[in-house]
């Protein structure tokens, strides 16, 4: 009897692994990543700003968005799962990341700050 | 000498066990999940020095072609959508086999792969259209790391079909049995994650690659 239940148990407790998908979630996430992209694609296709830094800034800050709604609605993303050892890890990664984007990006358009200036031929003896 | 007989009591047999402090199972439930988790988050640390590497070179010619000269945005609006697609019929997949309805599952995850596999065929013909064209990986710092950074969430995607072919055969030998599941709750990680590396590619490179 007691293996029975232990059976039973195993086969309700273990089958849905912890995350609970729902159809409206995925509709959600779904809709809300439709909306981003087609409004990313819009900025561009349609030449909507003039100038490219301001449309890089906008592609960008969608592309945040969309990343957190596919995070949350389609990775099943929260501060809940695996005890809090999920969010823990996305988040020491997104640090990693950014001193990753930010740092190779700082440093490589800045390699000549600290070299010595350009020779004048013309005072060379 | 008294030190250790205190540390280690003589009055202990070989037969009683050692008794720890912690007698619970410190596990978490689902350990494979959390280590894929964190598989896919040292894949996102590769992706992020690809994307570095782009950052930096992106705008490096070398007198080949720019961004706005190679990059079709119209290609690009239908393989993001073949692949966004391709994540919400997966995410139906899921639902049926919380469901424990193996066959429509297998039917969500067939329309899965071929999304994919649509995805791929467009990606790989641009690839051949850039390559025939002089526009190789050769040709200039750009397309070195636009081919790599590319080419690598293209490997991903492959993998990721590959991976699905696999888990739809042992399905059908075997049923939707918690092994399956589990797989199968990978693979779904896999595949979004694959799709959220994707938008940060659409963005960063193509989107942002034609801007003036």
């Amino acid at each position: 009897m007691s293996a029975h239940d232990e059976h039973a148990h195993d086969s309700h407790g273990h089958d849905d692994l912890g995350i609970h998908a729902t159809f409206k979630g995925y509709m959600t996430g779904f809709v809300l990543a439709v909306i981003l992209t087609v409004i990313a694609f819009w900025l561009v296709m349609g030449h909507v700003f003039d100038k490219s830094s301001t449309a890089a800034v906008f592609i960008l800050g969608l592309a945040a968005v969309q990343i957190v709604v596919h995070m949350i609605y389609f990775l099943h993303m929260n501060t809940k799962s695996e005890g809090g050892w999920n969010m823990l890890a996305l988040v020491f990664t997104i640090v990693l990341v950014v001193i990753t984007l930010s740092g190779s990006i700082w440093i490589m358009f800045h390699l000549n700050n600290n070299m010595m200036p350009v020779l004048d031929p013309s005072n060379l003896p | 000498m008294s030190d250790i007989s205190s540390t280690f009591p003589a009055d202990r047999g070989p037969s009683q066990a050692l008794v720890f402090h912690e007698t619970k199972d410190l596990h978490p439930e689902n350990g494979t999940l959390l280590g894929f988790w964190v598989y896919l988050m040292s894949d996102c640390l590769v992706f992020a020095c690809l994307f570095a590497a782009y950052g930096v070179l992106g705008r490096e010619y070398a007198g080949g072609p720019t961004g706005m000269e190679v990059l079709e945005i119209p290609t690009v609006a239908l393989n993001t959508t073949l692949l966004l697609l391709s994540s919400i019929t997966y995410g139906f997949a899921v639902l049926e086999m919380q469901r424990d309805r193996q066959n429509p599952m297998l039917v969500w995850l067939v329309i899965t792969g071929l999304l994919g596999a649509g995805f791929l065929t467009i990606e790989l013909r641009e690839f051949a259209h850039l390559i025939a064209e002089g526009n190789g990986p050769q040709r200039s710092a750009f397309l070195s790391s636009f081919f790599t950074l590319v080419g690598t969430h293209g490997l991903h995607v492959t993998c990721g079909i590959l991976w699905m072919i696999v888990l739809i055969v042992q399905v059908l030998k075997k049923g939707l049995i918690t092994a399956n599941k589990r797989r199968l709750m990978c693979l779904s990680m896999f595949w979004h994650f694959l799709d959220v590396v994707w938008v940060g590619v659409f963005s960063f490179v193509y989107l942002m690659g034609v801007l003036p």
